[in-house]
Formats: C-alpha cells, structure tokens, sequence
C-alpha cells in the first residue's frame, strides 16, 4: 500500500446516502448544460451549492480521482497500447515502480501479483505509441532502468476493445 | 484497431491536453474553464459534445476511486480458446461488474477490470465467471499503484 492508501485506511471517509446517489448520476459522465451540477441536484434532491460541497470533499478525499475530459487514445492516433509486464526482483519493486511511474509515456504503473506458472510477471506498465515500433521504444527505455532486477519481460498489445463501460460503482 | 483518427484543431487538442482534470466545481464550470482557452462556456461544451459524439473523447466527467469509495477492483486474464473466443467474450461482457474488457495477443488472450461495490464481491465474482465460462480466471489485483496518468497529449 502507498502511504496516501494507508492514510485514507485509517479515516475511511464516510458517504452518505445523497453522496452515493450524486456518484450514481455522475459516474456515467457529467450531463452537458452551462450549469450542469443543477441537473445533478435535481437528480439526488439536493441544491447546486450542497453538491458541489460533496463533491469538492470527495475529490480532497481522493474519492473523486478528478474531473474533465478522458481521451479515446485510439482516436487521437495513439493505436499501439502496450502493457509491459515485467519479472523484477520483490526487493526491489518499490523503489524500481516509483521510476517507471515517473516516465512520462507511462499511464498506468501497478505492482500486481504473480500467478505461477501460467503468470510469471509482477509489474503492470501501460505504454502508448502511434506505432508498434514507438512502444516497442518505450519498453526499451524501461528494461534499460530496470537492468538486472528485471529477469523477463513481454508487451500485450491490445487487439481488439471488447467493453468499455467505464466504471459502475454504484447501482 | 480499426478506429478511425478524428481531425482535431488547436482548440480541441487544448481541451484533450488542459481539462483531463481540474475540471471546476462551481455554478458555471464551463463559463470558468473556457477562460484558460480564449473560448466562453457555450463554446467548450459544444466541443466536448462534439468530441464525445466524434469518439476522440471515451468519458466526461468525474472519474471515481473504487477502492476509496470502499469497493473492489481487480484486473483479471483468461486463456480463451480461439475458436470460442467471441463466445466467452459475450458470457464475461455480460457480467455488470466488468467495466473494461481487451483482447491482448498472449496465451492469456483476454484481460477485464471488475468493479465491485464491495471487496468481497470481487471474489464472488471471479468464481462465478469461472463457472458460466468453464475457464480459470487468474486474479491481478494491484498491490502498490505507482502511477495513474493524465498524460495524454492530442
């Protein structure tokens, strides 16, 4: 666990019954009006001012990730997604994550567990290029970091979208 | 992917590049965030309307933190057999809690997110995808996140 989880474990911020039904009739996509946290108010049966409240508590509190426009890489020309997965050494994990994380044609970086034997890789790094070629690049850049603390690694690109719903977290 | 590139121009790319977060909250957010880019509010929303319609935008709006809102997440990967791929597809796709589903090209040829309401249910979950396909279903959950990007540049 990060520290930033380990100190929201600790003070689990409570949600109430409207701040759940504000994310249900947001966790969709935010209605497009000039003023569109009036929608939300009338949907949960509240006022603009105490939603917005909500939500700005939810977004301190990290609950709320943040707010605007998420891009369709596909469209925008990005059609090489890669996730490198990569073996690296349990002693090192951490320090070696926070580096790749920081590179700034990674967008997701996780430590995630191994699934012997079918699954020998512990390190998830999404990497995105307008060709095979310039993800292949960037995995490059990577294993170059990682040096020895990394045995083994692949890229899965992604060949097909199967869904894409965005999350539903409440029903 | 067979998806076509969308035309863009500099107000758009302005838009994909500055408002992946920091959207405001305020009474008139649109009115607030067009300012940074020399349109008004009208402008900005016709935009984002037209982006979303035009597929350059997948979302609009608040992106949630399942774990912190008390619910479960996982990645998931099934090693489907070829010939009954679009068949398996269809009985996970169907499950409520899988948001995001990929074919990737790997022996473990089908990668999903699941959402839960609750941690709990992530298991629930798994083990009943595993009975309605038949398929081990390998559980990834994330131990440590060391990034969550916003780096999308238009």
């Amino acid at each position: 666990m990060s520290m930033e989880d380990d100190v929201l474990s600790n003070a689990i911020i409570g949600l109430d019954e409207t701040d759940r039904r504000i994310i249900k009739a947001t966790q969709g996509g935010l209605g497009l009006s000039l003023r569109p946290y009036d929608a939300v108010a009338l949907e949960v049966g509240s006022d603009t001012h105490d939603v917005i409240r909500r939500m700005k508590r939810m977004l301190h509190a990290g609950i709320i990730r943040r707010i605007g426009v998420v891009p369709n890489h596909y469209a925008l020309g990005y059609t090489a997604n890669g996730m490198t997965v990569w073996d690296v050494d349990d002693a090192r994990i951490d320090e070696l994550g926070h580096l790749i994380g920081a590179l700034d044609f990674v967008s997701h970086c996780y430590h995630r567990p191994r699934n012997l034997p079918d699954w020998r890789y512990n390190l998830f790094c999404m990497v995105h290029g307008h060709d095979r070629a310039e993800a292949e690049a960037h995995a490059d850049e990577i294993a170059a970091i990682l040096g020895d603390a990394a045995r083994n690694h692949e890229i899965l690109f992604s060949t097909r979208i199967l869904k894409k719903t965005g999350l539903r977290l409440v029903a | 992917m067979k998806q076509q590139t969308v035309t863009l121009d500099a107000t758009d790319r302005a838009i994909i590049n500055d408002l992946q977060g920091g959207f405001p909250l305020s009474e008139e957010p649109f009115a607030d965030a067009a300012r940074d880019l020399g349109i008004d509010g009208h402008e900005l929303m016709v935009r984002i309307d037209r982006m979303l319609k035009n597929g350059a935008l997948s979302r609009f709006g608040p992106m949630y933190h399942a774990e912190k809102m008390g619910g479960g997440l996982t990645l998931a990967a099934i090693k489907v057999p070829e010939d009954d791929f679009e068949n398996i597809a269809g009985i996970v796709n169907e499950f409520a809690e899988v948001a995001h589903n990929y074919a990737r090209d790997h022996a473990l040829n089908m990668w999903f997110v699941i959402a839960t309401e609750t941690p709990e249910r992530v298991d629930e979950v798994i083990s009943e995808i595993e009975v309605a396909t038949g398929l081990k279903v390998h559980n990834m959950p994330k131990i440590d996140e060391f990034f969550v990007g916003l780096r999308f540049e238009a």
